[in-house]
C-alpha cells in the first residue's frame, strides 16, 4: 500500500459536510462537534459527581444532621463521585474533548484521520456514561465498593451494590475503554501522519505533546482496566475464583476458592497510575500554552518539557505497587517502587522550575486564563511535594488510607487539573464560541475556585496526619480524634459547599457571553499556535478553508527581538525575520 | 536515526520549511495501516496481562492442568487455513487489476473468513463440550481462564470478522472499489496475529 | 497582582497553618520514631521547595506584570541548559535525602527481629479477634475452611500446636511493654487492615494469605484498633482496642484467657438446667418466651443463644441497665444477678432459645414497607440478613418474628446513646453509627414494617 502524503489527499478527502441539522450537530463527524459533545457530556456527569461530593461533605462535617443520607448511599456517593471524576469527567473532557478540539487544528489538519471513528468514540463514551447513571436506578442502587472496586469486597455480600451495581459499572468501565481506543487510535494517528507540512514534532505545542503521550498511556493502561473488568465479571457472573479467595459469607462458606485479590491490585493500579498521568500530561501540556501565551514569552526549555513529558509517561508504568505499599504484597517490592516513584518527582519537578521561568522576565497578562494557570501552578507544587511523602515507602505506611492520602490526591489531580481546566476552557473559549466571555465574572469564579479549594485540602492534610482513616461514614466516639478535628471537618464543608455554589458562575458565564459577549477576533490572545490562524472564528467545518496552512516555526515565537509584534504566528513565513537572539551554543 | 534528531534539535533556531512542501508522517505507512499496528499492540498488552494473571494465578495451588479437547486441534487448523486463505487473497489482489466477488482474491477472501467463523463455531463447541464432561468454568482454575483466554481471542476475532462481513457484502453487492486492496491487506495482517496469538494461547494452556 | 500578593499570603498562611495546627501525629507509642524521622525530614525539604519555588512565582508574577503605561517587553530565552541540569541536580540531591533514610527504615521494617512475639489477629466483616500462641510459642495453622460457629478463628481441631492456643473472641487486645511484637494479619472474608495509629505501622490482611508488620510497644496504655482499608458497609465500626501492659500483667491477662482446647471442650449446656432457672423468667417473658407487652418483657423464643448468654451477662456487668433513662434496662438488671455463672447462662440461654418459635403480634403502625425495605437491605441486612435471622458471624441477633415495639424502643434507646456506649458493649457501638440510616420517625417505621413482613 502506497502511502500518499496528505498534502495530495487534501483534494480528494471527501469532507462530508453536513447537510442537516442531525448530521451537523448530533451524528457530526466534525471533530469541534464531538469535542463539545465530548465536553459537554463530562461536564454534565462531573455536576454529578460534584453533588455526590457535596453529599460526602455534608455527612463528614455534619454527621448527625442528614436523614437522606445513611452508610450505604454515603459509600455508594464516595464511589461513584470517584470514578466519575477521574475517568468520566477527567480523562474524557481532557482527550475527548480538548484532544477532539485541539488536535487537527493544532496540527493543521481538517479532520481527525478516521472522522467516523471519532463520532463513534463519543457514542460508545455517552453509551457508557448512561450505563452508570442506570446504576443509580436498579435495586440495590450503584455499587458502593470505593472506585479502585477491589476485590473480594466489590461483589461480595456487605458492599452496597455488589450484584447489580458493579455489573453496571464492569460494563460502563467496558465501553468506555473500546470508546477511549476508538478515539485514542484517532488521536495518536492523526498527530504522527497527518500533521501539516512543515510541522514537524519539536514544532508541536506542548499541548499536543501532552495529549499525545497520555494517549499513549491510555491505550497501554485501559487494556489493564479492561483485563482485571472482565476478570472481576468472571468471578461475579460465572463463579470463577480468578481473584476471590475462600472465604466467609455471612457466617456461610462461599463457592470461592484460592484466587489472589492481590492480582486485582496490581491489575488496578497497572492502569491506576498511568491513569493519573493520562489526565495530568494533558494538563501539563495545555497550562504550557497558556502560561507561555499570556506571559508573551516563549515556554522555558521547551526540548526539557518534551523529553520530561516523555520520561513522566515512560516511568508511569513503573511505580504502580507504590499504590500497594500496605496492600501485604512483598514488602521487598517497596524498594523498587519506592525508587522508581521518586524518581518520577525529577522530572515532575523539572516541569515546575519550566513554568515558574516561563513567568520569569515575561511580561504577564494576568487575565482569567492566565490566574488559573499561575493557581495552578501553586496547587500542583502543594499537590507534588505531598507526593514525596507517600512514595516514599516508610511515610507511606502511617498515612497510607488516611485524610492525607485523600488531601494528596485532590490537590495534585482533583484541583490542579481543574484549576488547568477553566484556563483553558477560558483560553480557547473565543475560538470555540467567537466570543468574549466576561472577564470580571471569570476572575471572580478563579478566586472563589483557588482558595475555596485550598481551604478544603490544606487542612485535610492535618487530619491526615492525626490519622483520621478515610472512607469512614463517620468517625464516632475516638479517643485519638479530638473535638476540634470534628470542628475543622464541618468548615471543609463548608468551604466545599462554598466552592460547588461559586461554579455557578463559570456556567453563567459561558452561557451568558455565548449571546451577549463581546464578538472575538480570530486570534484575541496574539498567540502563536495554528488554531488561533484559522480564516474563520469559530473555525468552520473542514477548518482552513481554502488551503491548509503550512509551518515555518515553532509554536513559542513570543516577544522575538527585532521583530515589531510580540508574537510571529506559526504559519507566518521565516525569511523576512531572521532571528537576532540565540543562545548559547545554538547552531541550526 | 531521524526521530532521534527530530527530538533534540533547537526548533526556535530553525525557521522555514526544513522539509520542502511536503508534510512528513511520522510512519511511511497508510492511516489505517498505523491504527491497526497500534490497535495490535493494544491487544498484544490485553493477552499479555492475562498470561501474566495466568501465571501467578498458577502459583497459587489450587492449580490442576486441564486436558484440552482435540476439536482444538481441529479448530487451531481451520484458523491457519483462514490466514492462509486471507494471504493468497492478498497475493491475487496484487496481480488482478479489478476485484470481485469471483476473482480469486475475492474468493480466497470469502473462503478465509468463513473459515474463520468456523473457528468460531468450532471453539463454542468446545465450550459446550468441556461443560459436559464437568469441566465447566467453574470447575477448575486453568478451566476458567480456559475459557476466559479463548473467549477474549473470539473477541477479537469477532471484531475482524465484522470489518469482513462489511466488505463481504458489498463485494457481493458487486461493488469493486480500490479500497478492497487495503481492506484485504489489513485483514490478513490482522489473521496473521490472531493465528500467532491463539498459536501462543494455545501452547500455554496445552501446557500448564 | 492581586494574584502575587495573595500567593505570598498563602505561603505565610501555609506556614503560619502547619505550626499553629493542633492536629498532628498522635504521641507514639511504638519503637518506629525512626518514621517521625523520615517524615520530619521530608518535611524540611519539601517546605523549603514549597517556599522557594512559591516565593519565586510570586515575585515573578509582581515583578513582570503588565502594567498601564509601561512598555516592558518579556525576554526571548528559549533555554538555559546550564540553569536546568543545575536544577536537575539540586532535585535530584533532594530527592535521594529524601528516599535513602526512608530505605534505611524500611529495611528496618521488613526484617523482623528473631525475638519478637508473633499474635494473630484475626478480621471480618466488622469485627476483630485475636489469638495468641500458647505454652509452646507456636500459633497452630488455620484455615477458611475450619470455621464453624464453635471454631470462628479456623483453627485447625487437628494441629496440636493450636490447642493450647490463647483466643481472644472480643475486641480487645493486649501486648507487653519493650517487647518486639510480630503481627499475622488474617482475615475471614474480604480486605481489611490493623491500623494502630500511635504504633504508625499498618498493613492490609488478605483472605487467603497471611500479612505481618512488626513493633515493639514503648508505651503503656490503651489504643484504638482501626480498620483502615475499605471493606463494606461496616467499615466505620470496625474498632477494637489494644491495651499496652507491664510484661507482668500482660503474663497475667495471658493466663486468665481460655485456650483454644478450653473453647472447644466446653460442658454441652444442660437444658434442664435452664428450664429451672427460666421459671423466674418466665413471669414476665412468658412460660414459651412469647414477651408480655403490658410487663414491657420482650418475646425472647427466636433469639440465638449466644445472644442471649452476651445480654445477661452485660446485664450483670451493669453494662446494660444501669443507664437512670432505661427503665426496662433497670427492671431486668437484678433479674440477670440470678444466672450469674458462665454456665447458668449458658443453660439458661439454651432452654429459651428452643423454645417454639411463634411470630410476635404487630403493634406498630403500618409504615412503607418498600421504602424501608430499600433502607434494610441497603444498611441492615449486611449483619442481621436479607431474611432476618441474624448471624452468628457479625453477631447480629434475630429481627424476624421478634416484637416490633421492643425494636422501636431499642433503636431509639442507641439512638439516644442510652444503649451501646457503654465500653462494656463490644458491638453496640455498631448499632449506634447504624441506627443513622433511619434517622426520621418515619424511615425507623418503615424499617421495622419491613421487618414484620419478614416472617
Amino acid at each position: 500500500m502506497a502511502y500518499v502524503p496528505l498534502a495530495d489527499q487534501d483534494d480528494a478527502h471527501a469532507l462530508h459536510d453536513p447537510q442537516t441539522f442531525v448530521t451537523k450537530y448530533i451524528w457530526s463527524q466534525d471533530h469541534k462537534v464531538i469535542a463539545i459533545q465530548y465536553g459537554g457530556v463530562a461536564i454534565f456527569v462531573g455536576l454529578i459527581a460534584l453533588g455526590l461530593s457535596i453529599i460526602m461533605r455534608l455527612q463528614l462535617g455534619f454527621p448527625d444532621t442528614f436523614s437522606f443520607i445513611d452508610p450505604a448511599f454515603y459509600y455508594q456517593a464516595v464511589t461513584m463521585h470517584g470514578m466519575i471524576m477521574v475517568i468520566y469527567l477527567l480523562t474524557a473532557l481532557f482527550l475527548g474533548g480538548f484532544g477532539n478540539y485541539l488536535i487537527p487544528l493544532m496540527c493543521g489538519t481538517r479532520d481527525m484521520v478516521f472522522p467516523f471513528l471519532n463520532m463513534l468514540s463519543f457514542w460508545f463514551y455517552l453509551l457508557s456514561v448512561l450505563v452508570l447513571l442506570a446504576s443509580f436506578f436498579i435495586p440495590g442502587g450503584p455499587t458502593g465498593a470505593g472506585w479502585t472496586l477491589y476485590a473480594p469486597q466489590s461483589i461480595s455480600m456487605g458492599t452496597p451494590g455488589y450484584e447489580g451495581g458493579i455489573l453496571f459499572m464492569l460494563i460502563s468501565l467496558g465501553i468506555f475503554i473500546v470508546a477511549f481506543t476508538m478515539g485514542g487510535l484517532n488521536y495518536v494517528t492523526t498527530i504522527l501522519q497527518a500533521r501539516t507540512r512543515g510541522l514537524t514534532l519539536m514544532r508541536l505545542p506542548l499541548s499536543i505533546w501532552g495529549i499525545f503521550t497520555a494517549t499513549v498511556l491510555g491505550l497501554f493502561a485501559f487494556p489493564a482496566l479492561l483485563v482485571s473488568a472482565i476478570m472481576l465479571g468472571f468471578d461475579l457472573i460465572l463463579g470463577t475464583s480468578f481473584f476471590m479467595p475462600a472465604m466467609m459469607e455471612l457466617g456461610e462458606q462461599s463457592s470461592y476458592d484460592g484466587g489472589s485479590p492481590i492480582l486485582f491490585q496490581h491489575l488496578f493500579w497497572f492502569f491506576g497510575h498511568p491513569e493519573v498521568y493520562i489526565v495530568a500530561l494533558p494538563a501539563f501540556g495545555l497550562v504550557s500554552d497558556v502560561i507561555s501565551t499570556h506571559a508573551r514569552k516563549n515556554i522555558f526549555g521547551y526540548r526539557m518539557m518534551v523529553w520530561a513529558i516523555i520520561a513522566i509517561g515512560g516511568l508511569s508504568f513503573m511505580v504502580w505497587a507504590h499504590h500497594m505499599y500496605v496492600s501485604g504484597m512483598n514488602p521487598y517490592f517497596g524498594f523498587f517502587f519506592a525508587t522508581t516513584t521518586l524518581i518520577i518527582a525529577v522530572p515532575t519537578a523539572l516541569k515546575v522550575y519550566n513554568w515558574v521561568l516561563t513567568l520569569w522576565q515575561g511580561n504577564i497578562r494576568l487575565n482569567t486564563p492566565m490566574l488559573f494557570a499561575i493557581g495552578f501552578i501553586f496547587t500542583f507544587v502543594h499537590g507534588g511535594l505531598t507526593g514525596l511523602f507517600l512514595g516514599n515507602v516508610i511515610i507511606d505506611i502511617p498515612l497510607a488510607d488516611t485524610y492525607f492520602v485523600v488531601a494528596h490526591f485532590h490537590m495534585v489531580m482533583g484541583v490542579s487539573p481543574v484549576l488547568v481546566l477553566f484556563a483553558a476552557l477560558y483560553h480557547w473559549y473565543p475560538k470555540v464560541t467567537g466570543r468574549m466571555f466576561n472577564e470580571t465574572l471569570g476572575k471572580v469564579h478563579f478566586w472563589c475556585t483557588f482558595l475555596g479549594t485550598y481551604a478544603i485540602y490544606l487542612p485535610m492534610h492535618y487530619l491526615g496526619f492525626l490519622g483520621m482513616p478515610r472512607r469512614y461514614f463517620e468517625m464516632g466516639s475516638t479517643d485519638f480524634v479530638p473535638a476540634s478535628a470534628q470542628a475543622l471537618n464541618a468548615n471543609i464543608t463548608l468551604a466545599a459547599i462554598f466552592v460547588a455554589i461559586a461554579q455557578i458562575l463559570f456556567f453563567v458565564n459561558v452561557f451568558w457571553s455565548l449571546r451577549n459577549g463581546e464578538r472575538a477576533s480570530g486570534n484575541p490572545w496574539g498567540a502563536t499556535t495554528l488554531e488561533w490562524q484559522t480564516p474563520d472564528t469559530p473555525p468552520k467545518h473542514g477548518n482552513w478553508g481554502e488551503e491548509l496552512p503550512s509551518v515555518y516555526r515553532w509554536a513559542y515565537d513570543y516577544s522575538v527581538p527585532g521583530h515589531k509584534q510580540d508574537f510571529i504566528p506559526q504559519n507566518e513565513p521565516g525569511e523576512e525575520y531572521e532571528k537576532t537572539h540565540h543562545t548559547a551554543g545554538g547552531h541550526s | 536515526m531521524s526521530l532521534y534528531r527530530d527530538v533534540t534539535n533547537k526548533p526556535w533556531d530553525q525557521v522555514g520549511l526544513p522539509d520542502g512542501i511536503e508534510n512528513k508522517p511520522v510512519f511511511a505507512v497508510s492511516n489505517e495501516r498505523l491504527a491497526l499496528t497500534v490497535f495490535m499492540i493494544i491487544a498484544s498488552v490485553i493477552f499479555s496481562l492475562l498470561l501474566v494473571s495466568y501465571y501467578i494465578r498458577m502459583g497459587i495451588g489450587d492449580w490442576v492442568p486441564m486436558s484440552i479437547p482435540t476439536q482444538v486441534w481441529a479448530n487451531t487448523t481451520l484458523l491457519i487455513l483462514s490466514s492462509v486463505c486471507l494471504q493468497s487473497a492478498v497475493v491475487f489482489s496484487r496481480k488482478q487489476s479489478t476485484i470481485s466477488v469471483v476473482s480469486r482474491a475475492g474468493l480466497s477472501f470469502g473462503i478465509g473468513g468463513l473459515l474463520a467463523v468456523a473457528f468460531v463455531f468450532g471453539q463454542y463447541q468446545v465450550w459446550g463440550l468441556l461443560a459436559e464432561t464437568g469441566q465447566g468454568v467453574r470447575s477448575n482454575p486453568a478451566n476458567s481462564f480456559f475459557y476466559l483466554l479463548t473467549s477474549v481471542h473470539v473477541a477479537h476475532l469477532l471484531g475482524g470478522l465484522w470489518v469482513w462481513s462489511k466488505s463481504a457484502i458489498s463485494l457481493i453487492q458487486g461493488s469493486t472499489s480500490e479500497h478492497f486492496r487495503q481492506t484485504i491487506n489489513l485483514c490478513a495482517i490482522y489473521w496473521h496475529f490472531l493465528l500467532v496469538v491463539w498459536i501462543g494461547l494455545f501452547f500455554v494452556l496445552a501446557n500448564t | 497582582m492581586a494574584i502575587a500578593v495573595v500567593l505570598f499570603l498563602l505561603v505565610v498562611g501555609t506556614v503560619i497553618f502547619h505550626f499553629a495546627s493542633p492536629w498532628w501525629f498522635t504521641e507514639i507509642a511504638s519503637h518506629w520514631s525512626n518514621i517521625d524521622f523520615t517524615i520530619n525530614l521530608t518535611f524540611w525539604v519539601t517546605g523549603f521547595v514549597f517556599i522557594a519555588v512559591n516565593l519565586f512565582l510570586a515575585y515573578s508574577v509582581y515583578r513582570y506584570r503588565q502594567r498601564k503605561g509601561s512598555d516592558h517587553t518579556a525576554v526571548y530565552e528559549p533555554e538555559n541548559a546550564k540553569l536546568e541540569s543545575g536544577l536537575t541536580i539540586l532535585t535530584t540531591i533532594g530527592v535521594v535525602a529524601m528516599l535513602a533514610p526512608g530505605l534505611f527504615v524500611w529495611a528496618q521494617f521488613v526484617s523482623v527481629p528473631d525475638d519478637a512475639m508473633e499474635f494473630e489477629a484475626f478480621a471480618s466483616q466488622w469485627q476483630w479477634s485475636f489469638r495468641y500462641p500458647g505454652a509452646d510459642g507456636v500459633l497452630g495453622t488455620a484455615d477458611i475452611q475450619h470455621i464453624t460457629e464453635r471454631n470462628p478463628w479456623g483453627i485447625n481441631p487437628n494441629d496440636p500446636n493450636g490447642q493450647d492456643d490463647v483466643v481472644v473472641k472480643r475486641p480487645n487486645m493486649v501486648l507487653p511493654l519493650n517487647q518486639p511484637v510480630k503481627a499475622l494479619l488474617r482475615s475471614r472474608d474480604v480486605l481489611h487492615n490493623y491500623t494502630v495509629p500511635q504504633f504508625r505501622v499498618k498493613m492490609d490482611m488478605v483472605p487467603g494469605m497471611v500479612s505481618y508488620l512488626w513493633l515493639t510497644p514503648t508505651r503503656t496504655g490503651s489504643f484504638e484498633i482501626l480498620c483502615e482499608q475499605y471493606c463494606g458497609l461496616g467499615h466505620h465500626i470496625m474498632r477494637a482496642t489494644v491495651e499496652v501492659m507491664e510484661p507482668a500483667d500482660f503474663q497475667n491477662w495471658l493466663n486468665a484467657q481460655a485456650t483454644f482446647a478450653d473453647t472447644q471442650q466446653l460442658v454441652a449446656a444442660d437444658t434442664n438446667a435452664g428450664q429451672q432457672q427460666y421459671a423466674v423468667c418466665a413471669s414476665c417473658h412468658g412460660a414459651n418466651g412469647e414477651g408480655n407487652r403490658a410487663m414491657n418483657a420482650p418475646k425472647l423464643a427466636g433469639l440465638q443463644p449466644w445472644y442471649i448468654e452476651r445480654q445477661l451477662r452485660y446485664y450483670q456487668e451493669g453494662v446494660r441497665g444501669r443507664n437512670p433513662e432505661d427503665s426496662f434496662g433497670q427492671m431486668m438488671a437484678p433479674m440477670a444477678n440470678m444466672v450469674n455463672s458462665d454456665q447458668a447462662r449458658r443453660n439458661v440461654s439454651a432452654y429459651i432459645s428452643n423454645l417454639p418459635q411463634t411470630n410476635a403480634a404487630v403493634t406498630l403502625p403500618e409504615g412503607d414497607a418498600a421504602r424501608g425495605m430499600r433502607i434494610y437491605e441497603a444498611n441492615c441486612a449486611a449483619c442481621h440478613g436479607s431474611d432476618g435471622k441474624g448471624s452468628w458471624a457479625t453477631d447480629a441477633p434475630a429481627l424476624a418474628g421478634m416484637d416490633d415495639w421492643y425494636l422501636a424502643h431499642q433503636l431509639s434507646n442507641y439512638r439516644t446513646g442510652i444503649r451501646g456506649d457503654h465500653d462494656g458493649d463490644d458491638y453496640g457501638y455498631q448499632m449506634v453509627s447504624m441506627v443513622k440510616a433511619m434517622r426520621t420517625q418515619q424511615q425507623q417505621d418503615d424499617v421495622i414494617t419491613y421487618i414484620n413482613s419478614l416472617r
